[in-house]
């Protein structure tokens, strides 16, 4: 037996400078330098093929959905429900029904707090999140728990950003009706395991869902196999259009669930004595809906698919990997969020310099990274911090970005002292 | 854009070793300031000498744009009355937003802040400071306040 444990095998396979030509914004200058985008986890660029099929429908397909005989709105009819089949197979639910389309995570979510837990909570009745949430999956809670009387708890994380998981199960308890966590942590990268977390929790009979805005353009995400009641994600993050977004909702829920916004679509028949709803999943989608973002997702889901989502998360563990050594030999830079299990996301401060400068240095430099508090004060305090810098990376980075990364940072350094 | 503009060498002492930084007891006034967009906060304290300011200082965490400014401020401000501080702001708030504003003698080494209108992006955290002032000098104003 060899002591020497193998070499990872490179992804020789996987050609991120191919995968740079089919993003056009990637050619662009930003203050007189190449573009390096290290800023995914806030929005994904879209590639040719998503750009595309949007162009394509808006130039020969458009007209309303679910209306009218003519060519047009059968066409775009077709375009947005296949959209709804292509979702379906992505995160592989058992029926389109499941599929509800909305603008983004944060409006799925403010959908399941009002129709589902507006209608099922009470007093007395807790609802159970962790400490690393996005505002996202805070606000629509305490919202909730202000119209219902429930009570918000949180599970807390650790110095290293990972979810304290013994505490979650302590947490739960039959008072608890929802549980809702993020799938990856969109401040830190922790990735929670939460098929463990959704069986826990179903088994005090509660319902989940998981906040997937940051896994979703990382992992492989099967909602039947992950056993969650409620999926969350945004287009955009998904190199898709921004203005859409998917909630994914057991059937037997959402059928039991009121509908949320009133109004065309939504409805079977309409009188002045009684209305009476449309099937699922269109009993949550009124009004004209977002197709062309619809038509771009799918589009995005193709490509995605294309490339292989296994092949690109790969190539990001790499460069998270490589950026992570690389980023610690700079002087007074620490990371903020050291789990073992982490999605592409890289955050950290650097002593004597805040975020926001280092945000404008990196900047002048063509460096595009994130600065602030990232939605998740909460995360914020508990480092004792008042905002981090975060390099995230998508399928079409590479390690030159990670170099020009590590030198715009030496920059501030030497700006800094 | 030219960072050297920005980070000159006046704001990069100022932000290492700001000057009036600390609370100040005891207090005619203070007013805290809070920039929910990046995070920046600063309290700033006031004592009164009638209309003029006797003693001001800050204190605060934020970047160095936000902290400089601050600190810069302090000094400028510290022994003026009111309506000299007030035309002050106005100068400094064209200084930082209106590409044709020239600073002139009269901003000393205020006239450092000149290059943060370069980045729009950071102009609020330049001039946070000066809107808390504003509160603080409010309140200092109010004869039912009673700090």
């Amino acid at each position: 037996m060899s002591a020497i444990a193998p070499l990872p095998t490179p992804s020789i396979a996987y050609d991120a400078e191919r995968v740079r030509r089919d993003f056009p914004i990637l050619e662009r200058l930003v203050n007189g330098r190449p573009l390096v985008y290290l800023d995914s986890a806030a929005s994904g660029q879209r590639p040719l093929p998503v750009l595309r099929a949007v162009e394509h429908y808006e130039t020969h397909c458009h007209a309303n959905v679910h209306r009218g005989v003519h060519a047009l709105s059968q066409a775009a009819t077709e375009a947005f429900e296949g959209a709804r089949e292509r979702v379906r197979r992505f995160i592989n639910a058992g029926s389109s029904r499941e599929i509800v389309f909305v603008r983004g995570t944060t409006e799925a979510i403010n959908l399941v707090a009002q129709s589902f837990g507006r209608a099922r909570l009470g007093r007395g009745d807790e609802i159970l999140i962790t400490a690393l949430e996005h505002h996202a999956n805070i606000v629509p809670w305490q919202m909730l728990c202000e119209q219902t009387g429930s009570t918000l708890k949180v599970a807390p994380i650790d110095r290293r950003g990972e979810l304290e998981l013994d505490r979650l199960l302590e947490l739960l308890s039959p008072r608890t009706r929802l549980v809702a966590v993020a799938h990856v942590s969109n401040a830190l990268g922790t990735v929670l395991p939460v098929k463990r977390i959704a069986d826990a929790a179903h088994a005090v009979g509660a319902v989940v869902l998981i906040d997937g805005a940051q896994a979703i353009p990382h992992s492989r995400v099967d909602v039947r196999e992950l056993g969650c009641d409620f999926y969350a994600f945004s287009g955009h993050k998904l190199y898709g259009p921004t203005g859409i977004g998917v909630l994914y909702a057991r059937e037997e829920l959402l059928a039991a669930m009121p509908p949320w916004q009133g109004g065309g679509d939504m409805i079977r028949t309409v009188s002045f004595e009684k209305t009476t709803y449309n099937d699922l999943p269109w009993k949550f989608e009124a009004g004209t809906p977002n197709i062309s973002g619809a038509v771009g997702l799918a589009a995005a889901m193709d490509y995605i698919e294309s490339l292989g989502v296994e092949a690109i998360a790969a190539h990001e563990q790499r460069l998270l990997k490589l950026a992570s050594a690389e980023v610690t030999r700079i002087g007074g830079v620490e990371i903020i969020g050291t789990a073992a299990h982490k999605a592409s996301v890289l955050s950290f401060t650097m002593q004597g310099c805040h975020p926001h400068d280092l945000g404008t240095i990196l900047d002048a430099e063509g460096v595009a990274i994130r600065t602030g508090h990232h939605c998740a004060m909460p995360v914020m305090t508990f480092f004792d911090i008042p905002a981090t810098a975060r390099a995230s990376f998508g399928c079409y980075n590479t390690e030159e970005d990670v170099e020009a990364l590590i030198a715009a940072l030496g920059k501030a350094r030497e700006v800094f002292g | 854009m030219d960072l050297k503009e920005l980070y000159r060498d006046v704001i990069l002492d100022h932000n290492r070793q700001p000057r009036n930084f600390g609370p100040l007891v005891p207090s005619d006034a203070h007013a805290e300031g809070h920039n929910p967009l990046c995070g920046d906060r600063l309290t700033v304290w006031l004592r009164m000498s009638g209309d003029r300011i006797e003693d001001i200082r800050f204190e605060g965490k934020g970047c160095a744009i936000s902290t400089a400014s601050a600190s810069l401020m302090t000094e400028a401000v510290k022994g003026k009355d009111k309506a000299t501080v007030m035309a002050l702001y106005g100068t400094i708030h064209a200084l930082l937003t209106r590409q044709d504003a020239v600073p002139d003698a009269s901003l000393g080494k205020l006239a450092a802040l000149s290059g943060v209108r370069e980045f729009p992006a950071r102009v609020k955290c330049a001039s946070l400071c000066w809107h808390t002032l504003g509160a603080a000098l409010e309140r200092s104003a109010d004869p039912v306040t009673t700090e």
